[in-house]
């Protein structure tokens, strides 16, 4: 009796061991040209060309990458201006649009609203890559090419399908008698709107603004095309820039430095608000 | 309300006129009509791309699914910890595809990279490979890269799969007498279809729209080998101000794209009848 429970008990442990070996060295993996690059930006600048073996700074911590970065265009401080006035812009304008728009289809009947919405939906289908050469037209015919607001807006408009489906779902999930109670109690329209619904859709509104932000955050393609001025450039712009290097010779503390600066946000904001990512991801795979 | 719902709907609405209304752009004002059709089935190197394009997103789409089907399998029952490796895995998809391609260029760089110095440290090559001077080693590094940032987004939607399956099924055929590999085979991807075909549908979509990854890590690579379609639109129509030619390259990815999904989605309605 005691030898095989003994037995069994040696079994689990080993099969524990495996399942944590193979799981640790998978996270490694995922992990470590995050932590390689984090700690090879602190490297003095006297070691930033030399291979990251070891990856820490061996002769004390530094910021001089971080200084090469600031070199580079405007400094970095104008860059990360632009980076997060893109990225807070997109989201509140998403946000504004797609909880109207998510209410309208949730709540209101009109005309050709199913036509409408598998619409919006169908443009989920359409890469904007393809659109950019006509885009670009456009913009420039508005007056808004090289500007952050047109790059806004053409950030704000790719959102805008995956955005006002998750905030008709969330609509769609208040149960009508709140919307009455409140109705009968006075609430009207907007008011009714904003005070009763809006705590109501809260999560829904979190999904929106994470996606919002780290789309418009990350967004390469279109920012390189349609912003022609250094000063307006955002990060991911600025780092091709700097990854390009100055006389043939390139700065790889920069790189990094720059790396860090993009990267950093993007996993912070994902650690805090994982669940809402989660959901929004959820809903799109069973959509 | 409804007048605010429509109002917005109108970008929408003319980004879709815009991609209908492309061809009208041709050449700057002149009107040359399908010349430039005509032009892209004649150009080499377009159908190089084209080539190269199909190449990449096959390689990469196997290898992604490869990866990340073990580690949906992996990470799919509750265990301690289990949601910590979740996490760690899915980090890569939330940064940009342009930081990782950054990120990877300097660590396989020749000289102040990590990948050369430690191959050579470990002693697998004599001296230092450029890894990005010659077609294969870039390839492999670029697919490397992509599936380290891709494999836990396709793990994330292939575990929603795997979750959805009723644990009584794996039960009884688990009294039944199948195997592990049977179980698998016969029960779990019959079931998962469905979760599949999104996941492959996002995987080739995705790939045929790479250009973040090939303008920074190669800039189209050794002897202009990997320009993918995307990377020649924008070099025709913004390095060489072709507007009107690559108005017209947009709209035959366009129409590459559409045939696609609607394929995969036939397929997968096909998969849906059958039980």
């Amino acid at each position: 009796m005691r030898t095989r429970r003994e037995i069994r008990a040696r079994k689990t442990l080993r099969d524990k061991i495996t399942y944590h070996g193979i799981g640790l060295g998978t996270a490694f993996f995922f992990l470590a040209p995050f932590v390689v690059t984090l700690l090879a930006s602190f490297r003095p600048n006297s070691e930033s060309g030399s291979p990251p073996l070891p990856p820490w700074p061996s002769s004390g911590v530094s910021f001089d990458a971080y200084r090469a970065l600031d070199a580079f265009g405007a400094g970095i401080w104008q860059h990360m201006f632009n980076s997060l006035v893109v990225s807070v812009g997109t989201v509140i304008l998403t946000v504004a649009v797609s909880v109207l728009a998510g209410y309208g289809f949730s709540r209101y009947r009109f005309p050709f609203k199913n036509v409408l919405f598998v619409l919006i939906i169908a443009t989920l289908m359409i890469p904007f890559q393809s659109i950019l050469t006509p885009l670009f037209i456009i913009l420039a015919r508005l007056g808004l090419n090289n500007s952050l607001v047109g790059l806004m807006l053409v950030y704000v408009t790719l959102q805008l399908p995956f955005s006002v489906f998750m905030m008709r779902n969330a609509f769609d999930a208040v149960p009508k008698e709140i919307e009455e109670a409140a109705r009968i109690d006075g609430a009207r329209d907007l008011k009714l709107l904003v005070r009763v619904l809006l705590p109501l859709v809260m999560p829904g509104i979190a999904t929106v603004s994470i996606f919002a932000f780290l789309n418009a955050w990350n967004e390469f393609f279109a920012a390189l095309v349609l912003l022609s001025s250094n000063d307006n450039y955002t990060l991911p712009v600025l780092m091709t820039a700097v990854r390009a290097g100055r006389l043939g010779a390139i700065n790889w503390g920069a790189v990094q430095a720059g790396v860090a600066v993009m990267v950093v946000p993007c996993l912070f904001v994902f650690l805090l608000l994982q669940r809402y990512y989660m959901r929004g991801l959820m809903a799109g795979a069973v959509k | 309300m409804a007048l605010v719902s429509l109002f917005f709907v109108l970008p929408v609405l003319f980004t879709v006129w815009m991609s209908l209304h492309k061809w009208p752009l041709l050449g700057a004002p002149a009107w040359i009509g399908l010349g430039n059709y005509t032009r892209m089935f004649t150009d080499a190197r377009f159908l190089n791309t084209l080539g190269f394009t199909a190449h990449y997103t096959l390689v990469v789409t196997i290898a992604i699914f490869a990866v990340a089907f073990p580690l949906a399998i992996f990470v799919e029952k509750q265990r301690p910890l289990v949601s910590a490796y979740r996490t760690i895995i899915f980090l890569p998809v939330v940064v940009g595809l342009a930081s990782a391609s950054l990120l990877w260029v300097w660590l396989a760089n020749v000289d102040s990279g990590l990948f050369s110095p430690l191959f050579q440290m470990l002693g697998l090559t004599s001296g230092r490979i450029n890894l990005l001077a010659k077609f294969d080693t870039a390839f492999l590094t670029i697919i490397v890269m992509v599936v380290w940032k891709i494999a836990g987004f396709t793990m994330i939607i292939l575990l929603t799969g795997l979750q959805a399956i009723p644990t009584e099924l794996t039960e009884a055929a688990r009294i039944d007498g199948a195997g592990r590999w049977q179980r698998f085979r016969h029960l779990t991807l019959p079931l998962m279809r469905r979760t599949m075909a999104l996941a492959l549908i996002l995987s080739v979509t995705g790939s045929i729209l790479a250009f973040d990854q090939f303008y920074i890590m190669t800039s189209g690579g050794p002897q202009n080998k990997m320009i993918s379609v995307v990377y020649y639109i924008f070099n025709q129509s913004f390095v060489s101000f072709n507007l009107g030619y690559g108005a017209a390259l947009s709209i035959a990815l366009l129409v590459i794209l559409v045939t696609l999904s609607v394929l995969q989605l036939w397929l997968l309605k096909v998969g849906d009848e059958r039980p």
